[in-house]
């Protein structure tokens, strides 16, 4: 009896792996296209990372500015990030995230109101205009309660609490993927024709993170290891407020919200320091730029008491704040005994958002592995160095559907797949092996080991030294990983799961930190003090990796030339 | 440091015992960080559910000392510590492993509902005020808390019968959307039975996003089922202009 045979096989046109925003949205529009639809998901459906979005989502809808339009938000994406984006992607985005809101509103998302009952959008950072379409400081939850119930009554297939843990292919193409069932261990194959990766980042592989357990960066991990390219891997978001203190919820995001709304960045000395550091934007400057700000303030000792910065909106009715920011509210009270609509929050960086991710196509998010698309914060390009708040939410349903659309047309001209089993078998032997294993460490031991390094050598701010430091304490961790232990059975065991994404966070954080020693410059959220300036020779190109026989290999990429049309929109100062 | 017992249900589908663990406390510390400091100290294998840790997504749900909580928002410093705090799965729905149980007939119960549909040629205005009634209930983040408390499922286990507080709330949503066209209310009293609920507002007090899940949700909803079914006026008025 072949492996394949002996557990469980399903067959789609197109499988979707994540569930959040970006996944849900590609496989709707897969869905639409008459594609046979699965979804596989490793929490339960609607946990997704994008359930904890909370600023909202930028679309130049204009509802208040009447002046904003696509080309203003093209313009404010390129510079946030620092013109390295991948300009198409940017365009597109600009032009196509109106409609796709509308889409969410017509499915029976409800979002705040302007007066005359439009659409109601806040201002954000980096944004000229106000712009982010938002329901509280829950967009997120919002989001995927309407594209999940939309999906789940269209009728895709859900496979939730399931791990894939590697692409199969056929040649050069996908032919589907393997995986097991988190609650009883047991193995699952998928066909498919096309696959879509939506897996989202990789945040998990710092100690201080906004991040879920399940930001652990498989579907980089799994596209890199089908041989599929990354791209501008060394620029990690650090979002500049995440809560200090306690301990115990360290890195928790506080919403962008906080500021949009007119809340005020201070030291200890209650000095207003972003007029040092951007004077024209203050606290509404770009990520990097304010977590830098923090960062610097702690660092010289006009930090919080805590090392943090203070927050505070406190200046703002507090009916107001509980109306506007009632997560945020409940979250500082309940966790951190501080009311905020009475005292300032005590707010330091957070490892937030990876905008490197699956090199892809602009129009269709195709990667170069036949058969196999990308969407979301795992695909990368349109952030470039530093994405701005409110991108994230919008990107994922501009490109969810654009990938969705192209992986279904992929699958109506590609004819089934073959499996191979001894790709199957290798693959079963590798996620048992820790079983095994008499001796080795924990998983968690290694992985919270991994974290605190990735923290201190190849965080906000990054040397040459740091960066060669972390290269050679990644394949001390990778030699220890081979080697750990799981103890237990193989239903629902924690410690088997985290096994697994360990792998994938070792391989995503050794491209991270090449890309980061490459790049000889400071752009965006990639800051290095040895290199602290930004450099047009370095502007001009972006950092490619690739498995290139098991050994991962960089190289430089040349944009191509932006057309004249973008080029002066961008030139226009405004 | 300070040390504190927690006792904590490790089984499966065929039964299990309760475990202590001693737990240093740190400051400010949740049921949840305990819980992990367990796993990534004393039992790797040990099953639970979570994913925000900013009480966001719903799924740490468990009954800690008896009460359905969220792990992630239940501070230790708030339980006494001169008695071990005991950490059970939820017991309305069947135990996969220590914390995690088996929640799909909740996904099941889901697909009943019929989607949001827009009245034929809707203008897409909203007032905010009719929107803020709304929101209320699209707050939820499916903890299924008030799954676990609610009686007729807890006690009398009414799972074919009756679709729960957290499927109230999910149709009041809908039924309330200012643009929504669709009809529930034959579903709300033939599939998710809506009266087997006799108002004990268990679900409103366990409710970790404070939705008024009894009055805001249910008991406006009771009251279009009997309209719709048991109102001799309203039945003549429909058969005179059409129904919704």
């Amino acid at each position: 009896m072949t492996a394949s045979s002996q557990h469980e096989t399903h067959e789609h046109d197109v499988l979707i792996i994540g569930a959040g925003g970006a996944g849900l949205r590609a496989a709707i529009e897969a869905l639409a296209q008459g594609a046979r639809v699965g979804v596989v998901c490793k929490s339960l459906l609607g946990k997704a990372h994008t359930v904890m979005a909370e600023g909202g989502l930028a679309a130049a809808m204009a509802n208040l500015d009447k002046e904003d339009d696509w080309r203003t938000h093209f313009r404010d994406t390129m510079r946030g990030g620092k013109l390295v984006n991948n300009w198409r992607m940017a365009q597109l985005h600009a032009q196509e995230a109106p409609d796709r809101v509308r889409e969410l509103e017509q499915w029976g998302a409800l979002f705040d109101r302007t007066e005359n009952g439009e659409i109601l959008q806040r201002a954000f950072g980096g944004h000229t205009f106000r712009r982010l379409c938002h329901v509280g400081d829950r967009t997120g939850l919002e989001m995927i309660r309407t594209l999940q119930d939309r999906g789940v009554h269209m009728g895709f297939d859900v496979y939730m609490e399931c791990t894939i843990t590697k692409l199969l292919k056929d040649g050069d193409r996908v032919a589907g993927a393997f995986g097991y069932w988190r609650e009883t261990g047991k193995f699952v194959t998928f066909k498919a024709k096309s696959i879509v990766i939506a897996t989202g980042g990789i945040g998990k592989s710092w100690k201080i993170t906004s991040n879920s357990w399940e930001c652990t960066g498989d579907g980089m991990a799994l596209a890199y290891e089908a041989g599929a390219e990354l791209l501008d891997m060394e620029f990690v978001q650090f979002h500049p407020t995440g809560m200090v203190w306690p301990p115990g919820v360290q890195g928790l995001l506080v919403t962008e919200a906080v500021r949009g709304e007119g809340g005020l960045l201070r030291n200890k000395n209650g000095e207003r320091f972003m007029e040092k550091y951007d004077p024209k934007k203050m606290e509404l400057s770009t990520r990097d730029v304010v977590a830098r700000s923090i960062y610097t303030e702690v660092k010289e000792g006009r930090g919080s008491p805590h090392g943090g910065a203070f927050l505070d909106i406190s200046h703002k009715p507090a009916e107001y704040v509980k109306r506007k920011l009632p997560s945020m509210y409940h979250q500082f009270k309940e966790l951190a005994d501080v009311d905020i609509t009475k005292g300032p929050m005590e707010v330091g960086p957070t490892c937030h958002y990876v905008m490197g991710g699956i090199r892809v196509d602009a129009e269709t998010g195709r990667s170069s592995v036949p058969g196999l698309f990308a969407a979301g914060e795992a695909a990368a390009g349109l952030h470039g160095a530093n994405r701005l708040g409110g991108n994230s939410l919008s990107d994922l349903i501009v490109f969810g559907r654009r990938a969705g659309l192209a992986a279904a047309e992929h699958a109506k001209k590609t004819a089934a797949p073959t499996l191979d089993n001894s790709q199957i078998e290798a693959t079963e032997r590798e996620v048992l092996a820790p079983f095994a294993r008499t001796s080795g460490e924990s998983p968690y031991q290694i992985h919270h080991d991994l974290q605190e390094m990735m923290q201190n050598l190849v965080g906000i701010f990054r040397t040459d030294e740091d960066l060669r430091k972390a290269l050679a304490a990644l394949e001390k961790l990778k030699a220890r990983a081979s080697k750990m232990r799981v103890e237990g059975s193989r239903v629902f065991n924690p410690g088997w799961h985290l096994s697994r994404d360990l792998a994938c966070m070792l391989t995503i954080s050794e491209a991270c930190t090449h890309a980061a020693l490459a790049r000889k410059e400071s752009r965006g959220a990639h800051s290095r003090l040895d290199f602290p300036k930004s450099e047009d020779v370095w502007g001009a190109k972006n950092h490619v990796i690739v498995n290139k026989g098991g050994a991962m290999t960089l190289f430089e990429a040349q944009r191509p030339e932006m057309p004249a049309e973008l080029k002066q929109i961008l030139a226009e100062d405004k | 440091m300070a040390e504190v017992t927690l006792r904590v249900f490790r089984g499966d589908r065929d039964g299990g015992k309760a475990v202590d663990y001693q737990v240093p406390l740190t400051e400010g510390m949740v049921v949840l960080d305990a819980i992990h400091s367990i796993q990534a100290h004393q039992a790797p294998d040990l099953a639970v559910r979570w994913n925000c840790k900013a009480a966001k997504c719903g799924s740490c749900s468990a009954e800690v000392n008896g009460r359905p909580s969220l792990m992630c928002k239940t501070r230790m410093d708030a339980l006494p510590h001169d008695q071990p705090i005991t950490v059970y799965p939820m017991k309305s729905f069947p135990v996969i492993k220590d914390l995690a149980t088996d929640v799909s007939w909740n996904y099941r119960v889901n697909k009943k509902i019929p989607p949001f549909q827009p009245r034929p040629g809707v203008e897409w205005k909203m007032d905010q005020r009719d929107v803020d009634r709304v929101q209320e209930f699209r707050k939820c983040i499916e903890c299924f808390l008030c799954q676990d408390v609610c009686h007729v499922l807890r006690d009398h286990d009414k799972k074919q019968q009756f679709g729960g507080p957290r499927f109230f709330v999910r149709s009041a949503g809908l039924e309330m959307h200012p643009l929504d066209g669709a009809s529930r209310t034959r579903m709300l009293k033939e599939e998710l039975g809506i009266g087997f609920c006799n108002i004990t507002k268990c679900c409103t007090e366990v409710c970790p996003e404070e939705i008024h899940i009894t009055d805001n949700a249910i008991i406006p909803l009771k009251e279009r089922v009997v309209d719709e079914f048991y109102d001799p006026v309203a039945m003549i008025v429909r058969k005179i202009f059409g129904a919704k």
